[in-house]
């Protein structure tokens, strides 16, 4: 039998045994295997999102369109909600205890260790309150974010809106998160990536009872949030405010151009809302009330959307190719045919000033016909299809049948019909002039956006060219701002040409007898030219476009009410209102002012 | 002061370096356990760590008192100090102050004390004392027998506080019988038993689909691959002079037997949340925010620790309570959490180092007395080591004991200090025997 001191071995053969399973445990667990590193960060550290307050928003005179306002979310870590007082809770929030379930659900779906929003954008005067006793609920905590606000409640359509992101935005752009918020139209959207700024991020320690126990390794891991980019707008509120104003009970659209820059002044589209519906808690209940239960479309952007035909004022652009190809001249007289098509006003036979001041139709369609016929084939068919696509060309230079490249989101490229359009709709060859002449009104296939009627009337002002209409002048303080703002976009029209059509505008306004006296101004002269579209068995469009003063121009206008009546009855005296509130400050003409503002056009009209 | 100056030189230094680390080390850990920027101070005598400071300066009072004494005080004193830790037992039952739901403590004012803890010093004591005095091996049945009565009174006293951690510890002694003449059969048969408990358990909620639409259950399959492992062993050792037949029959039935048996006192002897423990620990269920929270929360404490570490005081899990008792059972976890798997490493080295080192100086001893107690000593601290360890890392059942000189708590440490430099004190009179 072997000495009993030899057991010796045995006994320190189990103490290495456990000894190296430990150590081989250990370096399974503590090495090889990460998920435990993963555990302890979950549980130990809660990562705070820094939200960047978004890029206020500053009209062209530096006065506030849009600022932020705090507004507190409650979060929740399903995880750690242990043993709460839900009634206390629910009271505390003033919410059902059925809502607290299904918020709890929602959340508990997305993520049991991640944070989810529990109640959204509590104001600022129900936070303090709150917070004061959230400590009591484990795995709820504040997280501070911004809302906008609108100083004033105008320019909704300019500004746009923010909102919640969708899972779309967030799997087309990996910057976003759930519950970010992202521009959603107007300014907020077209300029979302400037706005928006950078998140930043907190990382800190929390207890097992989810207390904070400071920052995570002195906040080596904390980023900063970055604020967002100030926007300047070339908006001026006190003309947007005012232009607002006047549209109330009126469908239609304003829209203000500086001719030298392209700034737009002013761009109101009627009805309008509030901006401050669409933002909080009240949000979405506010959204759907403007989307379902409001037959006027408020949400709609009339200004950069609403396609409508332009009518007479159609003409100037049909003076002006006339001029440029040669085909009539100032001393140009035609006719007064009524027979092919209507007219109206005494004259006989005018020449091209008289012309564009009574608004003749037969003369324009004499110019019309000779711009499409000139001639250069045997076949009507062939001679229109060359005229038409010289004419196309012409006028699509204006700006016209094309999206301007603006800054505003959703704009409309009306419709400035081309050879390929009448073959469709007609078949090829079997379409001529006699076809196609109403758009030698502005009536016929032709369709404009109010914006590119504001663009016509700022061209004239400027002779011949445009710069593309645009929402803002400065990024920040840089002055940055997008170089197809800067680039001259010319209409291959002489300047000269523009002189006689220039004088025609202004005798339109100030000369008696013309369409547009009551857009006449006593110390301004105003250079305007009305239109009329008519629509069956209901009052008819008005149009003005003008600009003013006639040396040097400041503002161009355009401005168009639906079924109101003819266009010198009340799109000529709004645009007056403008002009001399844009020029002066002041409007002198009360009764002028108090006829407008007391005017209402909303009568809904069957669609047809 | 000649007798001091033996003592220097012929105690054991480097068992009292391996011991100094640990208990600073220990502190240490218990100091980053409970940090508080707020609350900085080293000795700030409201926390864990500043108690324990405490401890370690009233343990190294007992060290001295230790050393200073007669060698033989502890042989011939050895069945009083038994007895008055069982007086404790029967006191701590009647006197004692109940926390979590055993009476396991005594308390005078601010001041507690565990008697469990001391009662296990006292029990070396008297078991080196018996087997000694006997000079007989282990192996005689009478031996055998008074051996486990004396291990048994305290263990049983303790069962009723109840303390299932501090009671099986007394297993620890298996290792002393062992070396002292207890047959290998012994040892061979409680491995086989705790393996056999533990693999019934494992098959016992699982079941083979067989041919015919016929399901095994897991036991059967059990048996069935134990009768194969039987029948080879058959059919390559039996011969004319060895017949195995019967007992490799004998074998099978016993094992069958057991084998049903454990479900039984799987489900009847044992508690509630002991059944869950084992399960968890088994991996038969999981449940991570119940019985498993323990044992979770240990290893991504653990576990987050990689390689390196934290860091002193970087630890997040042990700090922020995540762990729970992170000062007393699981401050390991502390260790695998700022120190990594190097300091994991040091660690169980150093723990391994000293238990070789107790198991060389009981080798060397002339004295059959100080080696026995050696043993114990060696068994003992092993015992507390592996499980504690083993809890944390999720490789033995949550049973609550400390990890030795390394756990908060004076009872613990002076109990720990006691048994160990008694220890050492018969080691530095090897040169004489002690009767
Ligand atoms: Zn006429």
């Amino acid at each position: 039998m072997r000495s009993l001191e030899d057991r010796k071995i045995v006994i320190l053969g189990i103490f290495i045994i456990i000894g190296v399973t430990y150590l081989i445990r250990l370096f399974y667990l503590q090495v090889i295997d990460e998920t435990y590193k993963l555990s302890a960060k979950n549980q130990a550290l809660r990562y705070v999102v820094q939200y960047a307050p978004r890029g206020l928003i500053y009209d062209r005179n530096n006065q506030l369109l849009v600022y932020n306002e705090a507004a507190y979310d409650i979060m929740v870590i399903p995880r750690q909600v242990k043993n709460i007082d839900t009634l206390g809770f629910c009271n505390l929030l003033g919410i059902e205890k059925a809502g607290f379930d299904l918020k709890m659900e929602e959340a508990k779906s997305f993520s049991t260790y991640k944070a989810s929003v529990f109640e959204k954008q509590i104001p600022s005067s129900q936070f303090a309150s709150i917070s004061e006793k959230l400590y009591q609920y484990s795995g709820f905590y504040i997280q501070k974010r911004t809302l906008r606000k609108y100083p004033k409640p105008i320019a909704s359509h300019v500004l746009g809106y923010v909102s919640e992101v969708s899972p779309t935005n967030i799997t087309k752009d990996k910057y976003y998160r759930k519950g970010d918020y992202i521009g959603i139209s107007g300014l907020e959207k077209e300029y979302e990536k400037e706005l928006r700024g950078k998140r930043g991020r907190k990382v800190l320690l929390v207890d097992v009872h989810n207390r904070q126990k400071g920052s995570y390794k002195n906040g080596n891991y904390d980023s900063l949030a970055v604020e967002g980019d100030n926007l300047y707008c070339t908006i001026d509120r006190d003309l947007q405010e005012y232009g607002e104003q006047l549209m109330r009970n009126k469908r239609g659209s304003i829209v203000a151009i500086e001719p030298a820059t392209g700034q737009i002044l002013a761009l109101i589209s009627s009805p309008s809302y509030d901006p401050n519906l669409l933002v909080g808690r009240d949000r979405s209940d506010n959204y759907n009330n403007l989307v379902a239960n409001d037959t006027l479309n408020p949400l709609f952007n009339r200004a950069i959307n609403a396609q409508y035909r332009p009518g007479s004022i159609f003409k100037l652009v049909e003076s002006l190719i006339g001029l440029q190809t040669g085909i009539i001249t100032t001393d140009t007289r035609i006719k007064c045919n009524r027979g092919i098509i209507n007219c109206h006003g005494s004259h006989s036979n005018d020449n091209l000033v008289e012309a564009i001041q009574h608004s003749c139709n037969p003369y324009f369609y004499q110019v019309y016909k000779k711009i499409i016929q000139q001639g250069k084939s045997n076949s009507i068919f062939k001679d229109s299809e060359i005229g038409l696509k010289q004419w196309h060309e012409m006028v699509t230079k204006f700006g016209f049948g094309q999206k301007l490249k603006s800054d505003i989101p959703g704009i409309g490229s009306g419709l400035v019909p081309d050879v390929n359009f009448y073959n469709k709709w007609y078949g090829e060859g079997r379409w001529a002039f006699s076809t196609i002449y109403s758009n030698s009104i502005g009536e016929g296939e032709l369709g404009v956006v109010p914006i590119q009627m504001a663009n016509l009337a700022a061209t004239i002002a400027n002779k011949g060219y445009y710069y593309t209409p645009h929402l803002i002048k400065s990024i920040s303080d840089s002055g940055r701002i997008r170089e197809e703002f800067v680039t001259k976009n010319l209409t291959g029209i002489d300047s000269k040409y523009f002189d006689p059509v220039i004088s025609a505008m202004s005798a339109v306004v100030n000369q008696d007898g013309g369409t547009a006296r009551r857009a006449r101004l006593d110390s301004i002269e105003v250079c305007g030219k009305t239109g009329t579209v008519q629509n069956k068995d209901r009052p008819d469009h008005s149009v003005f476009i003008c600009f003013a003063p006639r040396e040097n121009p400041k503002i161009a206008i355009a401005a168009y009410v639906e079924y109101s009546d003819f266009g010198g009855l009340w799109s000529a005296p709004i645009s007056a209102l403008m002009i001399e509130k844009y020029l002066t400050g002041e409007v002198t003409n009360k009764a002028k002012e108090q006829r407008i503002l007391d005017a209402s056009f909303l009568t809904i009209y069957e669609e047809k | 002061m000649r007798k001091n100056n033996t003592i220097r030189k012929n105690i054991d230094w480097f068992t009292i370096l391996l011991f100094g680390i640990l208990v600073f080390m220990g502190w240490l850990n218990i100091f980053a356990a409970n940090y508080n920027e707020e609350n900085a101070s080293l000795f700030d005598f409201t926390q864990n760590y500043g108690k324990q400071a405490i401890f370690i300066i009233t343990s190294l009072l007992l060290i001295f008192i230790v050393l200073v004494l007669d060698a033989q005080i502890f042989s011939s004193f050895a069945y009083p100090i038994y007895i008055s830790g069982l007086i404790l037992l029967i006191g701590v039952l009647i006197f004692g102050h109940e926390i979590k739901g055993a009476k396991s403590w005594f308390v005078f004012g601010g001041f507690s004390f565990q008697p469990s803890e001391f009662a296990k010093f006292g029990t070396a004591l008297a078991l080196t004392k018996y087997l000694n005095d006997l000079s007989k091996t282990a192996q005689q049945f009478k031996v055998r027998f008074t051996s486990i009565l004396i291990l048994l009174l305290p263990a049983g006293l303790i069962m009723l506080q109840p303390d299932t951690g501090s009671v099986l510890v007394y297993v620890a002694f298996i290792f002393v019988l062992y070396r002292e003449g207890l047959s290998g059969n012994v040892l061979l048969l409680g491995i086989s038993a705790a393996v056999f408990f533990i693999l019934a358990l494992l098959v016992k909620s699982t079941s083979i689909a067989i041919p015919f639409g016929l399901l095994l259950e897991g036991k059967i399959v059990l048996l069935l691959s134990v009768l194969t492992i039987l029948g080879v062993i058959y059919l390559l050792f039996n011969s004319k002079k060895r017949k195995l037949l019967f007992p490799l029959l004998a074998i099978f039935v016993v094992i069958s037997v057991y084998v049903f048996s454990v479900d039984y006192v799987f489900d009847n002897v044992l508690s509630s949340h002991q059944q869950d423990r084992i399960n968890e620990l088994l991996g038969i269920t999981f449940d991570p925010k119940g019985a498993g929270y323990n044992v979770n929360q240990s290893k991504i404490a653990i576990g987050s620790g990689g390689f390196l570490g934290k860091g002193f005081l970087e630890g997040t899990q042990t700090k922020f309570n995540f762990v729970p008792e992170q000062s007393t059972d699981f401050i390991f976890c502390t260790v695998g959490e700022e120190w990594g798997f190097l300091g994991s490493f040091v660690l169980i080295t150093l723990f391994v180092t000293l238990f070789f080192r107790l198991i060389f100086l009981a080798e060397r001893q002339r004295s059959n007395f100080s080696r026995i107690y050696l043993y114990c000593v060696s068994s003992i601290l092993f015992f507390h080591f592996a499980i504690n360890i083993g809890m944390t890392i999720g490789l033995a059942p949550v049973i609550g004991i400390p990890l030795p000189f390394f756990s908060y708590g004076g009872s613990s440490l002076w109990s720990f200090t006691l048994l160990l430099f008694v220890g050492l004190r018969l080691d530095a009179e090897r040169k004489h025997v002690l009767r």
